[in-house]
């Protein structure tokens, strides 16, 4: 579905991602995991149009988007969740959900799709009308997750979705990605909490100062010494 | 057309047209003296600057300091063709070509600026205003320093509150529209703006362009109603003082903003008599008033029925607690 070859991407003189080659089939959990400053999320914020590459492809579904808009990719049904969750913090639940879904215009299709996530997110139908910033984190993670899905995405990519959460929430997080992704969503997962994310993903990449290092199934990672080691904590 | 002027169409035209119909007849009765005519004719200019340079700083994000620089571009222009067809068809062709001059120049500046953020952009409108400023210092039309001197008055109260009201109008319908809603999500988190696939320099350039076409109106009745302009008056201070208002009035809110305009102006002009302390006593009002209520007078919220039911309430509740 997604392919991205030979990424380059530079911040300046910086040479962020060097090379990199990353494919996401229909339907996969694909992660990408890795420590802080290895090019994660810049990956992420390439495949999704919000940071420039220098050289290599990106092609959805044998078309090429290597140049295409933010605007356009989400039409072609890519949603971003950022890292951070950067919801609109004094617009109310329902209008960030609406926002998600700014570039649609059929609106009972809308409509079908906010009812959609309000059950997938029940606290999020009980806060419609509150202003986002007063969500707590899981819950703004909820409402970002909410908010990506409102674009009807083919690819939903996830920047962090465990970011500053309680334990029991991040389990809750992964366990609506897994289901998300059981109705038909392609994933793309970017994530420092390399245990939870191998656990759910099919497939997975190593990251590490802008190079993939290691890449196999979820479950041969957990398995690999140099993962436990360098990740999972022995 | 009914889009828009947006809806409670009727409520709000019969409101308009009452407002429009009591000054009219105090002015006709003589209630309303020239001087406080000039007073009113500052708020309503006032309120155009302001409620448009919310459009770019309060709702868009946009922190632009040159404000006074599209105000001087409707001024000059409009003037220059009053001086050569005076009549009142020349002052309203005039001030639209004024006011869509400023929103070409708005344009030109906005498409490369608006990258910048934050302080840099501030930085650069304000570069912008002083070279739009010293341009008209230095053109022969324009009669440099000395100013031009426009000695037909056209405004009335008919043409202020058409154009305050349209201002007013226009940009409150464009923020509940859904590109008003693209705009507050690029002040709110431009990235995520970007995620859900809003174009954020189309809306920032919108918002800048619409901001720059309504101060380009406001300049042009400035200049017709008080005959006189030179390119002083359209300095870095006049800019601040725009931005003050919309500070002052709370980012973010139009009703804040109309509000402030009005106070203001009342402030300024009470004080009018004791010249020395004028800007002592303005300023320390500014500083307290902003201590007490950072946010601004009215914060983002509009002033609306539900507010007063929501006050009201609130009153009402904090007396039974009492009793």
């Amino acid at each position: 579905m997604l392919e991205i070859t030979d990424l380059n991407v530079h911040f300046g003189v910086i040479h962020a991602i060097k090379g990199i080659s990353i494919k996401v089939n229909e339907g996969e959990i694909v992660t990408l995991i890795g420590a802080n400053g290895a090019g994660k999320t810049t990956t992420l914020r390439t495949v999704s149009g919000l940071k420039k590459l220098s050289s290599g492809t990106i092609t959805l579904n044998g078309m090429d988007i290597t140049h295409s808009s933010a605007q356009d990719r989400v039409k072609m049904g890519i949603s971003h969740v950022p890292e951070g969750r950067r919801i609109f913090s004094t617009m109310t639940v329902l209008e960030n959900l609406e926002l998600g879904a700014y570039l649609r215009r059929d609106k009972s299709e809308i409509a079908k799709d906010l009812s959609m996530v309000y059950e997938r997110f029940p606290i999020l139908a009980d806060r419609k009308k509150q202003a986002a910033g007063t969500l707590s984190g899981g819950e703004q993670q909820m409402l970002a997750m909410g908010r990506a899905l409102m674009s009807r995405p083919k690819l939903l990519c996830l920047d962090e979705p465990s970011m500053g959460l309680a334990p029991l929430l991040v389990q809750e997080i992964f366990d609506i990605i897994r289901d998300i992704n059981e109705k038909g969503t392609t994933i793309l997962l970017v994530e420092q909490n390399a245990s939870m994310a191998l656990q759910i993903a099919n497939r997975a990449y190593v990251m590490e100062t802008g190079s993939i290092t290691l890449t196999g199934t979820g479950a041969e990672l957990m398995q690999s010494d140099d993962i436990k080691k360098a990740y999972l904590g022995g | 057309m009914q889009k828009l002027l947006g809806s409670n169409f009727l409520k709000k035209a019969i409101f308009l047209a009452a407002t429009f119909g009591l000054v009219q007849l105090l002015i006709v009765t003589g209630v309303i003296n020239p001087f406080i005519m000039d007073t009113l004719t500052t708020i309503c200019i006032n309120i155009i600057l302001a409620v448009s340079l919310n459009l770019i700083t309060g709702f868009t994000g946009q922190f632009s300091l040159g404000h006074a620089g599209f105000m001087s571009i409707g001024a000059y222009t409009c003037t220059i063709i009053t001086l050569r067809v005076p009549t009142t068809l020349g002052f309203i062709t005039g001030l639209l070509a004024g006011a869509i001059l400023a929103a070409l120049v708005g344009a030109v500046v906005g498409l490369p600026t608006l990258r910048l953020r934050g302080d840099y952009l501030a930085i650069a409108t304000l570069g912008m205003a002083e070279i739009i400023r010293i341009i008209f210092l230095n053109l022969d039309i324009t009669n440099g320093a000395a100013g031009l001197f426009n000695n037909n008055q056209y405004v009335n109260w008919f043409w202020l509150f058409l154009f305050t009201a349209g201002t007013v109008v226009l940009i409150s319908n464009f923020i509940k529209s859904s590109h008003g809603r693209a705009c507050i999500s690029i002040r709110e988190d431009e990235i995520a703006a970007e995620a859900v696939g809003i174009n954020s320099t189309k809306y920032k350039v919108t918002a800048f362009v619409m901001g720059a076409f309504f101060a380009g109106i406001a300049g042009s009745m400035h200049s017709s109603y008080f005959y006189f302009i030179k390119p002083d008056l359209f300095g870095f201070l006049k800019s601040i003082n725009i931005l003050v208002i919309v500070v002052f009035g709370g980012l973010g809110s139009i009703s804040g903003s109309i509000i402030a305009a009005i106070l203001l102006a009342l402030i300024s002009t009470s004080l009018q008599s004791i010249p020395e302390l004028q800007m002592v006593i303005y300023a320390a009002m500014l500083i307290t008033i902003m201590l007490f209520r950072p946010q601004g007078l009215m914060g983002s919220k509009e002033l609306s029925l539900s507010l007063f039911k929501k006050w009201s309430s609130l009153i009402h509740r904090k007396n039974g607690g009492e009793a």
